[in-house]
């Protein structure tokens, strides 16, 4: 039996004193969850304080209104939707950039990041004129009996728009830094191409591309600027949560406003813990 | 014949970076491609592996042209510099990954993952992803994946270059005691002479594209074809001479060059161990300050300066050192015991000339 000399463990231990770069532990430390607090702790309790003014039977009497639970459904399902979409189309982007070289692959590129940078409202009039019935779009949509705008399909298509950088973005770095050579053992032990990517390439892309999946959910969940342009704002169809905190707002209802948010914080927080899960799933390979 | 390659070139665009190679390598041999980075040695192997394709010529494994089997298919195992082990499976996983493409039965898998196991002394680890290995671990792991489909070749590119020292001589012996129990034909790429003279049955040795020489260790070592072969392996003193009345001359140093014309460049090549020094100004016939001593272990390198100012390498055992109570900055003379002309690269060496007596080098001949 051949075997080579026992060698040490590899054992990564982090050292005790580690050097540091910004200068005093607690003072950073007390600095972040200063700011921390300021930006989005005290807000929230804020409103959990006001919220617990009104009292379990006002909270569910807003909360579970049916046309309120419509509301909450549509944006769940546009915004999962949208991200899965984006999920599919972004990952095949990532690929496209990273793994081609084309004329316009730079400018292509660049314009990824157009979402990220253009005000909602921009994004909500640019796709509303382009999906509506005299739309570029929308024209040849109209006949084949399907509403570009005013309408869940507008919905979809501008949570889309808004959320797709997110995928794309945190694709594309794990896919730079993948190795060729992975992909040559594959061959080498005889798998084909779609049996490398299923079973080597998309496992390794799979924690960035739930990480893509997660941020533009939450980003599709947050969305309202580009949605007042699209979705019409139709009762029990076309309307998506924060509208209907909006709604009690404008009828004075500032009760109504604040239980409707605190539930959507509250499904926020469900979701987010939900998804950060499956991403220490995913990543168990890893560090 | 395990491998056989005939006229094989291969060009990327406008360079060519094999020219025109043909060598066999035999059933269960151990061969090294050798050369500097660019030489080619790594574009062979991918060759052969399949992972690219010949421009030219023909490529055999096992008697079968291969050219334009797919890579999938030609069975054959392949170790890469970084490992590229999959980093979404365990170790057992990325062992048997060849296995389930080949649809084994789940029982056969694993029998044949625990052996490989063992063989590589990887006991325990079967459930660890590659993050949580250590770079020897992993390059085991990389070699048991390669094995487990039974390949008829085991292709290794640079397989000690990203360990240290210490655990790369100890994979070298590993490598040569696991190709001696499984016996199966492997090619091996490495940068390092030595690494390639103590593991190799034979050596391939390249150089931009060119096959150099074919041979065991010993061969090259001794009876190297051309001026590239004789500096890369090993340690060769070069001086450039002049010739003028038969004798090449630089500085104080002479040899004798009959048959070549008066003005003529010589080059001319001597192993360290081939320069003999004494502690005694006059004992030899070149005087030198022996400038700087190396200790390289069990040997030392000396490096002597002449009057002219050129710089020879000696090397020693050292008993010898000691014997010769040397010491740096002393004088001492020095003599060449054989020495080789050197021709222009790429042409065939004449054979080394031995001196018979070295006191009357380079006057009256």
């Amino acid at each position: 039996m051949v075997r080579p000399n026992p060698e040490p463990e590899e054992t990564v231990k982090r050292q005790d004193k580690m050097r540091r770069l910004l200068p005093g532990f607690r003072l950073t430390l007390g600095f972040t969850l200063f700011y921390l607090s300021v930006v989005v702790l005290i807000p929230m309790s804020a409103m959990i304080l006001r919220g617990s003014g009104i009292g379990w039977d006002g909270f569910w009497k807003y909360v579970l209104h049916p046309r309120a639970i419509a509301a909450y459904k549509l944006s769940l399902v546009a915004s999962m939707t949208a991200a899965l979409l984006n999920v599919l189309f972004g990952t095949l982007l990532a690929w496209v950039l990273v793994r081609y070289t084309f004329p316009g692959r730079r400018l292509m590129d660049a314009l990824v990041d157009v979402p990220f940078a253009l005000p909602t409202a921009v994004a909500g009039l640019t796709l509303g004129n382009l999906y509506g019935p005299q739309g570029w779009i929308g024209q040849w949509l109209a006949p084949m009996g399907i509403a570009g705008v005013n309408s869940q399909f507008g919905v979809v298509i501008a949570l889309m728009f808004v959320s797709l950088p997110f995928v794309v973005r945190t694709v594309q770095p794990v896919l730079e830094s993948f190795e060729q050579e992975v992909e040559e053992a594959a061959a080498t032990l005889g798998a084909g191409r779609w049996r490398t990517f299923f079973r080597v390439v998309l496992p390794t892309l799979l924690p960035s591309i739930i990480t893509g999946f997660a941020l533009a959910f939450a980003r599709a969940l947050g969305e309202f600027g580009s949605i007042q342009f699209v979705s019409g704002s139709i009762p029990f169809r076309t309307e998506i949560a924060p509208q209907i905190l909006i709604q009690h707002l404008d009828e004075h209802e500032t009760a109504g406003a604040i239980a409707v948010a605190l539930f959507l914080l509250i499904i926020s927080f469900l979701i987010l813990g939900t998804i950060n899960l499956i991403e220490s799933w995913a990543r168990r390979f890893q560090n | 014949m395990s491998i056989e390659l005939r006229h094989i070139s291969k060009r990327f665009g406008d360079i060519t970076a094999v020219r025109n190679i043909s060598f066999t390598v035999g059933e269960g041999e151990l061969v090294g491609l050798l050369g500097p980075s660019g030489g080619g040695k790594t574009t062979v192997l991918r060759m052969i592996a399949g992972l690219e394709t010949p421009t030219e010529g023909d490529l055999f494994v096992r008697g079968r042209r291969m050219n334009d089997v797919p890579v999938q298919t030609r069975n054959i195992g392949f170790v890469f510099q970084g490992y590229a082990l999959f980093k979404t499976m365990t170790v057992f996983d990325n062992i048997a990954f060849g296995l389930r493409i080949q649809k084994q039965r789940c029982a056969d898998i694993a029998a044949r993952v625990e052996e490989l196991v063992k063989t590589l002394g990887l006991e325990g680890l079967e459930r660890r992803f590659p993050h949580q290995l250590s770079g020897g671990q992993r390059q085991r792991v990389a070699i048991a994946r390669a094995l487990a489909p039974k390949p008829n070749v085991l292709l290794l590119d640079e397989p000690f270059g990203a360990v240290d020292a210490k655990i790369r001589q100890e994979l070298r012996e590993w490598l040569v005691q696991l190709h001696d129990e499984l016996n199966i034909t492997t090619v091996f790429v490495t940068h390092d002479q030595e690494e390639a003279m103590e593991v190799s049955n034979r050596i391939l040795i390249f150089s931009r594209g060119n096959l150099e020489q074919l041979g065991t260790p010993r061969e090259v070592y001794e009876q190297p074809r051309n001026e590239f072969v004789a500096r890369f392996i090993g340690v060769m003193n070069v001086l450039e001479m002049t010739v003028s009345g038969g004798i090449a001359r630089l500085g104080g140093l002479s040899f004798p060059a009959h048959g070549h014309s008066e003005g003529q460049t010589l080059r001319i090549g001597f192993r360290p161990y081939a320069v003999q020094v004494s502690m005694s100004p006059n004992e030899y016939r070149h005087q030198a300050i022996l400038k700087h001593t190396y200790f390289l272990g069990i040997m030392l390198r000396l490096e002597l300066e002449t009057p002219d100012g050129l710089v020879v390498r000696a090397r020693m055992s050292k008993e010898d050192y000691a014997r010769l109570k040397l010491e740096d900055g002393m004088s001492v003379s020095f003599q060449i015991r054989e020495y080789r002309v050197l021709a222009r690269e790429g042409e065939i060496l004449t054979p080394e000339v031995s001196i018979a007596h070295p006191t009357v080098l380079g006057e009256g001949i």
